[in-house]
């Protein structure tokens, strides 16, 4: 099981800021967008985009950093601070 | 709100506002210290927007943790005595502060590079969102080509 967090505009778009996803075997952050496509139009469309953050464990990642089960992965678009 | 603390380093992430003169004080003891830079950033409204306010959302947890590892890389990097860093979240309107980032050093231009180095990093890498809520409704922050240039900047010096 992971646990995968959404913030700001995407969080408002998806109308929720996290869910729990079953996680046999290891995968990249790129093959979870993929999987996360197939849950409805909504999250199809958010996450084709090329403009979303990643943070794994809470460390800023690339799309190809394995996920293991257990892990919190969080998604979140460009920030905005300061 | 939520705090991370070593000797030379104070990260909070709060709601309350925060006192400037306050982190003066705490950053003018540092032993050997010769010069402090503190920047505060504050709700800007604009003459067409009408500003109403700005909504602050971050990730708990990360936002405290990335704030807290660049304050290292900037004692790193820029031999700095201190850092102590206040960011605020929740509903801000025009004039509030937003952030605060005061940092010591034995000399200015450690403070100044220092400062700027933090505000930099700050702006492209900490999980904090702003949206606006303005005359005609509420638009979430684009990030922006600016911020990025001035953050690649530090990575070619």
């Amino acid at each position: 099981m992971i646990r995968i967090l959404f913030f700001g505009a995407l969080r408002e778009r998806l109308q929720q800021d996290s869910m729990n996803l079953p996680l046999t075997t290891s995968c990249s952050v790129e093959d979870l967008q993929h999987k996360l496509c197939a849950h409805s139009p909504a999250f199809a469309e958010s996450f084709t985009s090329a403009n979303l953050l990643c943070a794994v464990n809470q460390k800023l990642t690339k799309k190809d950093q394995m996920i293991q089960s257990g892990d919190e992965v969080a998604f979140f678009p460009p920030v905005t601070g300061g | 709100m939520t705090k991370e603390q070593s000797s030379a380093i104070t990260v909070k992430v709060q709601t309350e506002d925060f006192s400037q003169d306050l982190i003066y004080k705490q950053l003018a003891s540092t032993p050997y210290c010769g010069a402090i830079v503190t920047f505060v950033g504050l709700v800007r409204d604009h003459p067409e927007l009408e500003l109403k306010a700005l909504e602050l959302e971050h990730y708990p947890g990360m936002t405290e943790r990335c704030l807290f590892s660049i304050a290292e890389q900037a004692i790193q990097r820029f031999s700095l005595k201190a850092v102590q860093i206040v960011h605020r979240v929740g509903y801000l309107t025009p004039e509030q502060q937003i952030v605060v980032v005061g940092v010591a050093a034995g000399h200015r231009s450690e403070a100044f590079a220092g400062a700027e180095f933090f505000m930099d990093y700050l702006k492209n890498q900490v999980p904090i969102w702003k949206k606006q809520h303005d005359k005609s409704g509420t638009l979430w922050v684009e990030a922006k080509t600016s911020d990025q240039q001035q953050y690649d900047r530090w990575s070619k010096c």
